[in-house]
């Protein structure tokens, strides 16, 4: 009898990887599906070594028995562009969507900042925003629970390396994503992402900077204080999460410079944008998983 | 050298690139009575944006004194012959912008990223290369960071993402003439013929016109520069000065040269918020290898903290920071006058 939510990985790819062997450590959910299109894919073959049950024809591989195989929750780690069939098709056999895309159908998701929200209205799709949205929204959220926010713009500087193909093809969607999210999660009034490609040898961690306008002068004292709060919260699930300098106040500017060092599970530490995706999309299906074990929640397509 | 005969087409970066050294606050009506000059003088193209191109107002950045759109619109509707360009960055601009861009009545649009990250280009330059008769430009910055070969694997990326000419980019004002040279004659012999190439030089190092001829000389045909140089660091290559260059090596760039030194001596010097000249940062910045646009940020930074601005600079470029890292000299300063104890 398991007391585990049973969860599939569509994905193969380093964040569906990473994603696995976090998932692998989880008390609440259970790795039982992996999700390709590449019969070769590496990432296939390692999740079959892992005991995982693995096609390499895309969701529709998995669609005939996931309902028998008990799968509750799954992860898109795919792309943008082929989000939408997807979830529709696991929405329809009654399974949450957790979208660490950047397609951004669902309501988003930011752990610290309003993960109990998304829970609570039992979305059958959640999206995590972006990398560079986890690693910078709870910062802005962090100024903006203090005194209102004007405008909240990040800076999310990655190594050349953790950058993936699907992350080049579709770099609008990560300006736009995230920019949308510093307003919707964040508070900000309006947002701005950047994002930076570094190709430096050694690779370097990443980083992120926050910069907020208040709309009235800040108060430092208390800002200073929630960026500190806010950071031990994100820490509970990316220790590696640091505060490098600031908060930085010049007049209404509030700037905070952030590095993410992962946990370097299946990709290296520098590859801390990654890392905060699969830990914030794993702590989203474990706070779903509580509930359904409690049984406070029937995931069913509607 | 011999360019007899040869005939490039310049493009002017005043007010794009020259919005670095104007903090992006050249005003709408500066923008207009330049790009009239200009106009008047037989510069074919000119390119006209925030200083980090379409999207670019922002904290990181600074906000212009006027949106792209309230420039471009401007402007365009007053060139008779001169085509206008915009610069995009990915990761900073988006398509929507591009759309924006071509809307306001561009001719031209310059997708540009870091020189091994071509790859990002790739949503923008497709987009481009579908508008009929919009000249679809790829620029790799910060070129001198990669030798020739990987430099070519780059820019064919852009080729076949839709570029139709494709630009060699000196954004640190780095290289020497041997270093163009060895990077434009590789590339001429390897892209397709109809591809064009550019060069796009900073005058750091004061090569700007030396390396404008090396690149025509290794098979450029598009030379970038600006009116008294008015561009980031020691400004780009300063154009009136290439221009008379051409004019006596034979070099055909269809431009008034007189007209265009008075563009410069009574348009442009007179607007500078300081004059744009090889100076102690500035040529720090050559030497280090530093994107030209960090100039001013290092420059307030080390004034706030108590710093050197060469240091700075010199440890920016140590750290390989590209294009865009602004937001890391801050990071850096406070670091440093932590350590020197001056915070």
């Amino acid at each position: 009898m398991s007391t585990k939510v049973k969860v599939a990985i569509i994905g193969p790819g380093n964040i569906g990887t990473d994603l696995l062997m976090k998932a692998m450590r989880s008390e609440f959910v259970e790795p039982v599906w992996m999700v390709g299109v590449d019969p070769d894919s590496p990432g296939l073959a390692r999740a079959t070594e892992m005991g995982l049950k693995t096609t390499a024809e895309g969701v529709d591989g998995m669609l005939p028995t996931m309902r028998e195989d008990g799968v509750q929750i799954c992860f898109d780690a795919t792309s943008a562009y082929v989000h939408a069939e997807n979830s529709r098709k696991v929405n329809e056999q009654g399974a949450v969507m957790i979208d660490l895309t950047p397609a951004a159908i669902g309501p988003f998701c930011v752990p610290p900042v309003n993960l109990t929200d998304a829970v609570a209205t039992k979305a059958m799709n959640v999206n995590m925003v972006t990398c560079g949205g986890q690693a910078t929204i709870p910062m802005v959220a962090a100024v903006s629970r203090v005194q209102e926010v004007s405008y909240g713009e990040i800076i999310a500087t990655v190594s050349s390396k953790s950058a993936g193909p699907g992350t080049r093809k579709n770099i609008d969607e990560f300006t736009r994503t995230t920019a949308s999210g510093i307003e919707k999660v964040g508070g900000a009034k309006s947002g701005k992402a950047i994002i930076i490609i570094n190709p430096a040898e050694p690779p370097l961690m990443m980083r992120d900077t926050v910069h907020c306008l208040t709309v009235d002068e800040p108060d430092k004292e208390a800002i200073t204080k929630s960026v500190h709060d806010m950071i031990a919260q994100v820490q509970k699930y990316v220790p590696g999460y640091t505060l490098k300098n600031g908060p930085v106040f010049d007049g209404k500017r509030v700037s905070i410079y952030m590095e993410v060092e992962g946990l370097g599970d299946f990709l290296p530490k520098y590859a801390g944008n990654l890392d905060i995706m699969t830990a914030a999309g794993l702590r989203t299906a474990e706070m779903y998983a509580e509930e359904i074990l409690a049984g406070n929640f029937v995931p069913n397509a509607a | 050298m011999n360019l007899e005969g040869r005939k490039i087409t310049i493009h002017d970066m005043c007010l794009r690139d020259g919005m670095h050294p104007m903090r992006h606050q050249i005003t709408v009506e500066q923008m207009v009575t330049t790009a009239k000059a200009m106009d008047e003088a037989g510069i074919p193209l000119i390119e006209v944006t925030h200083g980090d191109g379409l999207g670019g107002a922002s904290v990181n950045y600074g906000f212009p004194a006027a949106s792209d759109e309230e420039y471009l619109t401007a402007v365009c509707k007053e060139m008779k012959q001169t085509k206008v360009s915009a610069l995009l960055l990915p990761g900073i601009g988006t398509v929507d912008h591009l759309k924006m861009a071509v809307d306001c009545g561009i001719s031209t649009i310059r997708v540009a990223t870091h020189c091994t990250e071509a790859d990002v280009s790739e949503q923008h330059l497709t987009m481009a290369a579908k508008y009929d008769n919009l000249d679809t430009v790829g620029f790799l910055m910060m070129a001198h960071m990669v030798g020739p070969d990987e430099l070519l694997q780059q820019l064919k990326m852009m080729e076949d993402f839709g570029a139709n000419c494709v630009y060699i980019t000196d954004s640190a004002g780095y290289m020497l003439p041997d270093d163009v040279s060895a990077r434009v004659a590789l590339a001429r012999a390897e892209l397709r013929p109809e591809t064009e190439l550019g060069f796009h030089g900073h005058h750091n190092m004061g090569m700007g016109i030396a390396n404008s001829l090396a690149a025509v000389e290794a098979g450029a045909n598009r030379i970038d520069g600006s009116l008294a140089g008015l561009g980031a660091g020691a400004g780009n290559t300063p154009l009136e000065v290439f221009i008379a260059v051409c004019d006596r090596m034979g070099v055909d760039t269809g431009i008034d040269l007189f007209k265009a030194m008075d563009i410069a001596e009574d348009l442009i010097v007179p607007m500078m918020d300081h004059i744009v000249r090889v100076d102690r940062d500035a040529l720090t910045l050559g030497w280090a290898g530093v994107y030209s646009s960090f100039l001013l940020f290092a420059k307030r930074s080390a004034e706030k903290y108590g710093l050197s601005s060469r240091d700075i600079l010199v440890e920016l470029g140590r750290r390989r920071t590209v294009g865009g890292q602004e937001d890391m000299i801050e990071d850096l300063a406070l670091d440093m006058a932590r350590e020197k104890g001056t915070i």
